[in-house]
């Protein structure tokens, strides 16, 4: 991958396509997860990260990684600001993904409350990276109340179900100016590289490789196929495949002048 | 077979025996148990009769194994399906269940594995529920902690690395008011990330107030859904009140908390219909209630002091683990709780299959977490609601879970 193809969030410069959840399997783990997916950012739960000196999962992330503390647990805008806040007070920086989910079934989150959240944690000088559901009218507001990225679902989070939400994704991508990171719902590596290959900005996995049988290799294979979904994307794939053969005649080479 | 709860502890006066007796043999002196008790708070709504129509209907041998292979043929377990999957028939299907049951876990929650310790402040009761230790005409060393002594169990358990809490009394609102156990949850705050209470149920402001005490999840058994045989379990006390327990957690959610658990005393009355009705009582609640953290137990009966032959009758390990691997299907984000009413080699099993939290450096007694924590003797101690079958220390299970290829966790909640 070229050395000038950066991911830009909130005026700080990635390498790495590939965000890395941390909440589903062992945290002796997460170092060698983090080591093949070469990712340089990992989310975390504030509220798994509120815990007292035994075995803390702030303790088992490498140095250099970029800390992207969620607000899971958060039922409306007031709450996730109040978990951000603390974020911040745990030292773990600036960056927060907002996650609002008022149903504990399918954890689909609410854009509304997430544009009011959004737009108070963003004044307060947060890198604000709100999950949603993919609309682009709540993409608009979340652009206009000050978020860094946007990242939409692309099926039912932990279901491995991959994107059930393509073409709605694919309007953000063509519509919105802030990376678009595909959260949610990846199961496989070949999905993940389809995310890239839209135009994707990113992809963040957590349920995929925590159910793989062997997570390092399954980070691996990701960090894969998201750089090469990246690569085909630069290229300027699909323009061929949409449009079908190009004939040998022109249609329109009758035009004179 | 049955179990025979019933008999005399020693030490009761005449009168107390002549009334014991009374209630055990003629229906007639005992109260309504369908009817309200003055004070409990009577809320609108719809659940218990969804709940019911199921549970009436519910014949668990009308299932063949052809219902339960199409059942573990669909995408989504639904009612139907569920209902399949308690049934005798799919018995031979358990192990192809379990799979799938580790699959749907594991989606949701990876491999963390959640611990908590359950926490006994009184154990004074005024119901007489002929199958429970704490009942008022057992003859037991009855005990109520006052603060200093909760504010050193919880820095007893607090040291051992625990961080969650469930605060538990007997049901007597005379010994143990809302107030009091309110007090023992304020502390709890100081020493423990979340609190959770299991106490006899309470009206909807009684719960907010707890709520703002710190507590934001509570645990009540409905014991058996089957209010006839309820009837006959339940001899005297406020607990007789079928209905107003059923209701609990409804009020509960009313009153602000985060999340509510139930279930019934599996081997009280038919366990399957019990357990059709405890998963369909969690499922309804969170369709009315979307943001409500539902969580499911499966308690089994156990001996208790004075009676040792108490048992689970056909409610073995293997019906259970059914039970489990079926909830976990129909409710793949509910959590599951397995209490150390279980063996080590259950627990051991089914957090790989199914169950999410477990408790750890448990004691069913009063006051008395000092001297199985370090050995050291106390004289005053309250007797225990039940045996349980795996004392496992916070740091044995801490270990045992890791090596077990799980991820312990201790806490992950905020209160906000």
């Amino acid at each position: 991958m070229e050395n000038n193809d950066k991911l830009i969030i909130g005026g700080h410069e990635f390498n790495s396509r590939f965000i890395l959840g941390s909440g589903k399997y062992s945290l002796s783990l997460i170092k060698a997860a983090v080591e093949n997916a070469g990712a340089e950012i990992i989310t975390l739960a504030v509220r798994r990260a509120n815990t007292k000196e035994h075995e803390s999962i702030l303790d088992h992330i490498p140095e250099g990684v970029t800390l992207l503390p969620n607000t899971s647990g958060a039922r409306n805008a007031e709450e996730a600001v109040r978990i951000a806040r603390l974020a911040r007070e745990l030292g773990c920086g600036n960056f927060v993904k907002i996650e609002i989910m008022r149903d504990t079934k399918y954890l689909l989150p609410d854009n509304a409350e997430t544009i009011k959240a959004t737009d108070i944690l963003a004044n307060e000088g947060f890198v604000v990276m709100p999950y949603m559901y993919p609309d682009l009218n709540t993409a608009r507001d979340l652009v206009n109340a000050g978020a860094a990225s946007v990242m939409p679902l692309a099926s039912p989070i932990g279901s491995n179900k991959g994107l059930a939400t393509r073409d709605f994704i694919q309007i953000l991508i063509d519509e919105i100016d802030l990376p678009i990171i595909v959260d949610a719902g990846i199961g496989r590596p070949s999905q993940a590289c389809e995310a890239m290959e839209m135009g994707a900005a990113a992809v963040m996995s957590n349920t995929a490789l925590a159910t793989a049988g062997d997570l390092p290799m399954m980070a691996d294979a990701f960090r894969k196929a998201i750089e090469a979904g990246r690569q085909a994307y630069l290229s300027g794939l699909g323009r061929v495949l949409v449009r079908g053969a190009s004939p040998s005649d022109t249609l329109t080479g009758f035009l004179r002048d | 077979m049955e179990n025979n709860y019933i008999f005399d502890s020693e030490g009761l006066s005449e009168e107390a025996l002549r009334r014991k007796h009374k209630l055990e043999n003629d229906p007639s002196c005992r109260t309504d148990h369908m009817k309200y008790m003055e004070g409990q708070e009577q809320i609108k709504s719809d659940i218990r009769e969804k709940v019911m129509a199921h549970f009436n209907s519910y014949d668990a041998s009308a299932y063949t194994a052809k219902d339960v292979s199409r059942a573990l043929q669909q995408a989504t377990i639904g009612v139907e399906e569920f209902k399949a999957l308690l049934s005798p028939a799919a018995e031979p299907f358990l192990e192809q269940m379990a799979e799938r049951a580790r699959v749907e876990t594991r989606k949701h929650f990876g491999n963390t594995v959640y611990l908590f310790t359950p926490l006994y402040i009184a154990n004074y009761c005024e119901n007489y529920c002929v199958y429970c230790g704490f009942n008022c005409y057992n003859k037991i060393r009855r005990m109520k902690l006052n603060m200093e002594q909760i504010e050193h169990e919880m820095k007893v358990i607090a040291d051992s690395g625990m961080e969650e809490i469930l605060i538990l009394t007997g049901e007597s609102k005379a010994m143990s008011d809302v107030r009091y156990i309110g007090e023992a949850c304020k502390l709890a705050r100081k020493y423990f990330r979340m609190v959770g209470v299991e106490i006899y149920p309470v009206n909807v402001e009684d719960y907010r107030y707890l709520h703002e005490c710190g507590v934001d999840y509570v645990t009540v058994f409905q014991e058996t859904y089957d209010s006839d045989k309820y009837e006959t379990l339940h001899l005297a006390g406020h607990k007789r009140v079928w209905p107003y327990r059923f209701e609990a957690q409804e009020r509960a959610l009313m009153g602000g908390m985060r999340g509510v658990a139930g279930s019934a005393l599996l081997g009280l009355s038919d366990f399957r219909k019990d357990a059709l009705a405890t998963a369909l009582h969690m499922y309804y609640l969170q369709r009315k209630y979307p943001q409500a953290e539902i969580s499911l137990s499966c308690p089994r009966l156990r001996p208790i002091v004075n009676n040792d032959k108490i048992d689970p009758l056909d409610v073995r390990e293997k019906q259970l683990c059914q039970v489990l691997c079926a909830y976990r299907l129909f409710l793949p984000f509910a959590g599951i709780t397995v209490s150390s009413r279980e063996s080590k080699s259950f627990r051991d099993g089914i957090v790989k299959i199914a169950a999410t939290k477990i408790s750890a450096g448990v004691s069913t007694g009063i006051g008395d977490h000092e001297s199985k924590y370090t050995g050291k003797e106390n004289a005053e101690e309250g007797d225990e609601q039940f045996e349980i079958a795996d004392s496992r220390s916070f740091e044995t299970m801490y270990k045992d879970m890791s090596d077990e290829g799980l991820q312990p966790v201790l806490n992950d909640y905020l209160y906000v």
